[in-house]
């Protein structure tokens, strides 16, 4: 087979929140990712394997899943960065239910963005013109440096927090309501601020800063949800939250 | 506890945290430097009795701990254990008054 070197052992969840590691021996190719290894097992080895992809090229943020213990995005890890000893263990994210195998359900993960309000609040009264918002403003640049979130929740998957408080709405969560706290057209303001506040919110945050660590696209979630600290305590101190 | 009230409590363990960071760095300075000429009760009454400076210090010391353990205590308990509400705040509190009401007491024995 060109390209073909070895053979790696993949240790796979199967199973739901009750199952096991199984063990296949896939080769090893030059340039394979993490994702190519899934696709192998699934369409040569054992067709009951679920996964879930759909890109494959680093933009939809569905193919996340715990490789070698550590959240990833599977379609842009290759497995010469990754693999100890020609062995990769592939489960799934932490921190989520698990479905079947390696598909998790992202549920809670999504009403969280809801719960923190994460999307565009329109004013009460359509504004009368175009909103211009210049490149160099302190709050564009802010939310510049939030707005890339491809939603793979492997921030989620890497918080301790989440971990300790199931209700804790996490870093990609607040990552966007932090963008939209930036957004010069959006009305959502005090009740945006009061929704990321507090226990189960931006205060909670121990800002280990493993989100900013494992986050594929280099985002900052810490940073972003200390902004919110930030912003929440001018709104308390203001009379405004 | 409303959000408002929520992000007070944070500010409040960020404000006590800055000042017991500063605290500590005077206290563990005082304490290389006094037992260079050797240690002793008697040693130690003579720098703070009846010194304003050092009960002024230590009275602040002891009021950021008061304000910081269990506001800490309260984060934690919340992630270790299933306690919530206002049983739990209630508790907490209690512990920081025990704290102050201790702490300044034993500020009162060396200085006064």
């Amino acid at each position: 087979m060109p390209g073909q070197v070895d053979a790696l052992t993949v240790s796979v969840w199967r199973g739901a929140a009750a199952g096991r590691y199984v063990d296949y021996q896939v080769p090893h190719r030059t340039s394979q990712t993490v994702l190519d290894i899934v696709t192998y097992i699934q369409r040569r080895l054992d067709p009951t394997l679920s996964y879930r992809f759909s890109c494959r090229v680093g933009v939809c943020g569905s193919c996340a899943m715990t490789v070698n213990g550590v959240p990833r995005w599977t379609c842009r890890t290759h497995v010469d960065r990754v693999a100890k000893d020609r062995k990769l263990e592939i489960g799934p994210l932490r921190n989520l239910p698990v479905i079947k195998d390696l598909a998790t359900d992202m549920r809670a993960f999504f009403d969280k963005w809801a719960r923190a309000k994460g999307q565009f609040q329109p004013p009460a009264t359509p504004a009368a013109d175009f909103a211009r918002v210049d490149p160099a403003s302190a709050a564009r640049r802010e939310a510049d440096a939030a707005i890339e979130c491809i939603g793979c929740a492997v921030c989620y998957s890497a918080c301790d927090v989440v971990a300790w408080n199931p209700d804790y709405l996490g870093p990609a969560a607040l990552n966007r309501a932090w963008s939209l706290v930036n957004d010069v057209r959006d009305a959502g303001g005090a009740e945006r601020l009061a929704a990321v506040s507090g226990d189960a919110g931006c205060h909670s945050c121990h800002s280990h800063q493993a989100c900013a660590e494992r986050c594929p696209k280099q985002l900052n979630p810490t940073a972003a949800i200390a902004g919110l600290k930030r912003a929440t305590l001018k709104a308390a101190l203001t009379g405004a939250l | 506890m409303s959000a408002r009230a929520q992000t007070y409590l944070w500010f409040a363990q960020r404000l006590s945290g800055a000042v017991l960071a500063l605290c500590v760095a005077v206290h563990l300075a005082t304490i290389i430097l006094a037992v260079q000429g050797g240690l002793s009760a008697a040693e130690i009454l003579g720098r703070t009795r009846g010194s304003t400076a050092w009960a002024a210090f230590y009275a602040a010391f002891v009021l950021a701990v008061a304000v910081h353990a269990p506001i800490g205590l309260r984060a934690i308990l919340r992630e270790w254990t299933l306690w919530r509400g206002r049983g739990l705040d209630a508790a907490v509190a209690l512990v920081g008054v025990g704290l102050a009401l201790l702490g300044w007491r034993a500020v009162g024995a060396v200085v006064g």
